[in-house]
């Protein structure tokens, strides 16, 4: 099925729209007519994939600097839970009384923290700018299947980001019931008063989120189904196409259900229904809500909430097993190995969703049963890191920024990746559900290592984006801080955990029990400010190298995936001439009898008589 | 005027770092090395990886023998060692994995470093060895899921029929306690029967509320199961008890439970923890608003004896609260009808509204 409708053979930019006409009809025309490069179309309104791509980008690292700021404002308070905060009073005003951080407002703090680096960083800023950039230049395509879908799905991304960044300035602050929104704490503005209008707008700014991340999913998995080029069969994709795919449809089922879950959360908040609600006694008053489960809202979060973790973590697997291949110099291992463990991953993540809620008092048969999937979901993703360590095995390894943050990402996968072991077992996770240990082993396992992942792909890809290179000493320096950090801040939190931190607690000192480990909170705090000062560094390097950085060349790290055959600013249409057919799989690295260390795709085996192995003769 | 200051002593040093760059950028351009690829940098990171793994490790191996003590919480419940001694199993089995794996990444980075001349061993897969690792994890998973199962299992299991029962009501933001009194029979009680004076909504309809009691502190007694039954009457808590190793939701509309054995009494652990103040807590684990940081418990744990001594002593809500009763008595409406899920305390409705999910 591969390469049926693509545009060769000279095509210009402009054929790319004309070949999904009778998908989006007139629609379509209307836009085409635009198409002169006004300065709106091309810089706002754009339609092409590299443009949105850039900004999905620059949108989340946007976001992502206002949610380390959040979570270094929460840090403060928890490393400090005496020191006096009125110097923060400039910033967060009211939220500041007599000198101590507002209780409620930290809770807002670490929602806003979760909501913001989960969904648009890490969902909107990896995938959103490495789908959307990688899928058509790889796959060998001059765009998405829908350009216009595309642009919809930035301009549906940046308008949840309003709604969510102006909750941030409401009165009554914004939603603070936890990322998870748990009803009927997210359900009842009288439990907490971030529920009130601060909650209304992160479910609107939520369906919002998901309406673009659909119009995304849906235009990824058609590119790579429909628009691959001639010869780029499914089996010579590049792991990040995969990775991406894989992404694209666990967020298409997923997210429907997170949306069904916001919607009905919105009935019971605003329209008296019970879905979520029943046997409430608050503010002096007995509510009328009778019959609902406020377990019924966990089972559809997590339905959504447990993919969404993987949504996160598969495409940066796929831009590491990129690096790690370009930069070692050697093919991947076990290629199709990884695609499997992919797939593994991606159906299981379905199934594992109630491990989140062992003790909730869902049924404990179900416990045992979610226990045994969950931790057979440990198997790929064990697969997985082993091929990456055999891909290094006997490299010659090049270490560009890219590559160090590709190999600190299979360093902190495997350590978040690990402690997965132990809270996936349901009778352990009585003890450590909800505490520290799972706030240290998420962050290391999806938080950190996919933001490594992400700076990876940045690194690596920043000379196609921007016809510059990113300078790598700052990039070296950049890496080095932030792996320190990274490990500072959450190795410490596991003890913490492990000695029953509960997660989301404003202080400790109220408790006997939990009043012991003062001193490792602080210490925390402080790595979690140098991690966040360290990142300032690649902003100056970032916006820096994109207007003085030096001059790229056209296929700077050597590689052999399809976006290197463009030219190094690549037009509307990636390809000024005929789109280049594939002829191999994309890890021919230090292959034997060839001259170079490297053979791309676009390169026939006719050419490559010398290093052709038995089974390729036939194919020269 | 200092913020001014500040502001601008920080917009100084950031010029002075952009003019260092800019400067380190230029004599780079013209000693030459600033197109080079691949130089002195590469060496200095492949032995910054080495550095980074032994320092790191000795760095963790060093912090976690010296936080080991305190990162225990003393244990106090049967099922809390058996499901310790499976934490730490598995904590040794994953610390071999996490050592042997970040060992190889650091190490073969190191190693495997760029050298002139050299070319990488072009191997693309080797299905025998893709076939081990899978199966070898697998293998300790199904090891590790059997014994996990067989504990969560065991501790989820129904109570013993000689259990102690009582219940805990959260609430933003305290817990509430109450007993089943002489009949040994928690009685029914309603949402929409609460107010001020009637915290738990008591039907005092029922006569098996009539002797149940409450209290501030919650007392059980030392060798024997205790059922904790569990519920919410606003927004979703949880009853988080370290020291026995007992985590469960509470949830509105839908009692839970969860019961265990005490096996150190609260003068047993103040001996054996050397602090006179000890005292076993129970802390809200699950976000619940303003003071969820603050809202706990303490259960003391008493010899069998002083534990049937204490609970002979203890006043029935409705003997505490004669007009409450009374008011109940002038009023024969029974209002309970209207929601029967969730209004009865006995176990079978429990397990019911649990199955029903």
């Amino acid at each position: 099925m591969a390469a049926t409708n693509i545009p060769t053979g000279g095509a210009h930019a402009q054929e790319a729209p004309h070949v999904q006409h009778h998908a989006t009809g007139d629609h379509h025309d209307e836009h085409h007519d635009h198409h002169d490069q006004h300065w709106l179309s091309k810089y706002v309104f754009s339609q092409d994939h590299k443009w949105i791509a850039k900004q999905f980008l620059i949108s989340g690292i946007a976001w992502a600097f206002i949610g380390a700021t959040l979570s270094t404002l929460f840090r403060i308070q928890l490393g400090w839970p005496d020191a006096n905060l009125s110097w923060l009073e400039p910033i967060l005003g009211r939220w500041i009384d007599a000198g101590k951080l507002n209780p409620e407002f930290y809770l807002a703090l670490v929602t806003m923290h979760g909501t913001i680096m989960v969904f648009f960083v890490l969902t909107a800023g990896l995938s959103g700018t490495f789908s959307n950039f990688l899928i058509p230049l790889q796959v060998g395509a001059r765009d998405m299947a829908s350009g216009f879908m595309n642009m919809l799905s930035f301009w549906f991304f940046f308008l949840a980001g309003i709604v969510m960044f102006i909750s941030l300035f409401l009165e009554t602050g914004p939603a603070a019931a936890g990322w998870t929104i748990y009803p009927p704490l997210s359900a009842l503005p009288q439990a907490i008063p971030g529920s009130g209008t601060g909650q209304t707008m992160w479910l609107v700014s939520m369906a919002l989120f998901i309406v673009s991340q659909l119009l995304g999913g849906v235009n990824y998995i058609t590119t790579v189904i429909n628009l691959r080029t001639a010869g780029m069969s499914m089996a010579k994709l590049p792991l990040t196409i995969w990775s991406f795919f894989l992404t694209a449809i666990l967020g298409l089922l997923s997210f429907p259900v997170l949306f069904s879950a916001a919607l009905l959360l919105i009935f019971d908040r605003s329209f008296g229904t019970s879905f979520f609600l029943s046997d409430i006694y608050i503010g002096g008053e007995a509510l009328n809500h009778v019959g609902g489960s406020p377990i019924l809202f966990q089972h559809l979060f997590w339905f959504l909430g447990h993919p969404e973790v993987y949504i996160v973590i598969m495409p940066a697997m796929g831009i590491v097993s990129e690096v790690l291949a370009t930069n070692a110099r050697k093919p991947i291992f076990g290629y199709r190995a990884m695609i499997g463990s992919l797939i593994g991953i991606s159906l299981l993540s379905f199934v594992v969703w109630a491990h989140h809620m062992f003790v909730t008092g869902m049924n404990p048969f179900l416990g045992s049963v979610f226990m045994f999937l969950t931790l057979i979901i440990a198997v790929p993703s064990a697969v997985k890191t082993f091929n990456w360590l055999a891909t290094l095995w006997r490299g010659n390894i090049r270490f560009t920024s890219a590559m160090l943050f590709a190999i600190g990402f299979v360093s902190l996968f495997v350590s978040g990746g690990l402690t997965g072991i132990i809270l996936g077992n349901a009778a352990l996770d009585i003890q450590m559900h909800n505490t520290y240990f799972v706030v240290a082993h998420f962050h290391l396992v999806m938080g950190s290592s996919a933001f490594f992942g992400m700076f990876a792909g940045v690194y690596h890809w920043f000379p196609k984006m921007f016809g510059r290179m990113m300078d790598e000493k700052l990039g070296y320096v950049h890496f080095w801080l932030t792996i320190l950090a990274a490990y500072l801040v959450f190795i410490p939190m596991h003890y913490v955990g492990i000695a029953g931190f509960p997660r989301r607690y404003y202080a400790y000192t109220a408790y006997e029990t939990f009043n012991q480990f003062g001193n490792l909170n602080t210490f925390i705090s402080i790595a979690a400010i140098m991690a966040f000062f360290a990142q300032f560094i690649f902003l100056f390097n970032f916006v820096y190298s994109i207007f003085r950085g030096r001059r790229a060349t056209e296929n700077p790290w050597g590689s052999t995936t399809l976006e290197w055959t463009t030219p190094i600013e690549p037009g509307h249409g990636n390809w000024p001439g005929a789109i280049p057919a594939v002829y191999r799989w994309p890890y021919d690295y230090s292959k034997p009898g060839a001259p170079e260390d490297f053979i791309p795709q676009h390169v026939p085996y006719s050419q490559t008589v010398s290093s052709n192995l038995p089974y390729e003769k036939e194919m020269e | 005027m200092i913020a001014l200051g500040i502001l601008l002593a920080l917009v100084l040093l950031l010029v002075v770092f952009g003019l260092l760059f800019r400067l380190q950028i230029l004599t780079s351009i013209f000693s030459g090395s600033y197109v080079r690829q691949i130089g002195l940098s590469n060496r200095v990171n492949a032995i910054l990886m080495l550095v980074f793994l032994v320092v790191g490790m000795a760095a963790f191996a060093y912090s976690f023998i010296d936080s080991f003590d305190k990162m225990n919480p003393p244990i106090a419940s049967v099922h809390g060692l058996h499901t310790e001694r499976l934490f730490w199993t598995t904590m040794i089995i994953i610390g071999i994995v996490f050592v042997l794996t970040q060992v190889a990444l650091f190490v073969y980075s190191y190693k495997y470093q760029y050298r002139e001349g050299r070319r990488a061993f072009f191997y693309s897969h080797n299905n025998k060895i893709e076939v081990i690792w899978t199966v070898i994890p697998a293998i300790v998973m199904s090891g590790l899921i059997f014994g996990g199962w067989k504990e969560w299992t065991n501790i989820m299991g129904p109570a013993p029929k000689e259990a102690v029962e009582l219940e805990v009501m959260g609430k933003q933001f305290n817990f509430l306690v109450r007993y089943p009194g002489r009949d040994n029979k928690l009685g029914r009680i309603n949402f929409r029967l609460i107010d001020a004076g009637n915290d738990f909504g008591f039907d005092l309809n029922d006569q098996k509320a009539l002797d149940d009691f409450t209290t501030t502190e919650i007392h059980i007694p030392k060798g024997v199961p205790v059922l904790m039954h569990i519920r919410s009457r606003d927004v979703l808590h949880a009853v988080y008890a370290p020291h026995f190793r007992v985590q469960m939701y509470a949830v509105p509309g839908m009692p839970t439970k969860f019961w265990f054995i005490p096996t150190k009494s609260t003068d047993e652990m103040r001996a054996q923890t050397g602090n006179p103040n000890f005292n076993y807590e129970i802390a809200c684990n699950q976000i619940c608003g303003k003071s969820h940081y603050a809202m706990k418990a303490t259960i003391i744990v008493d010899e069998p004896d002083d534990y049937v001594a204490w609970y002979s002593q203890q006043k029935s809500f409705a003997e505490q609260n004669p007009d409450i009763l009374a008011a109940f008595k002038n009023k024969k409406t029974p209002v309970i009808e209207e929601v029967p899920a969730a209004t009865s305390a006995a176990p079978a409705a429990t397990e019911k509204a649990q199955a029903a999910l």
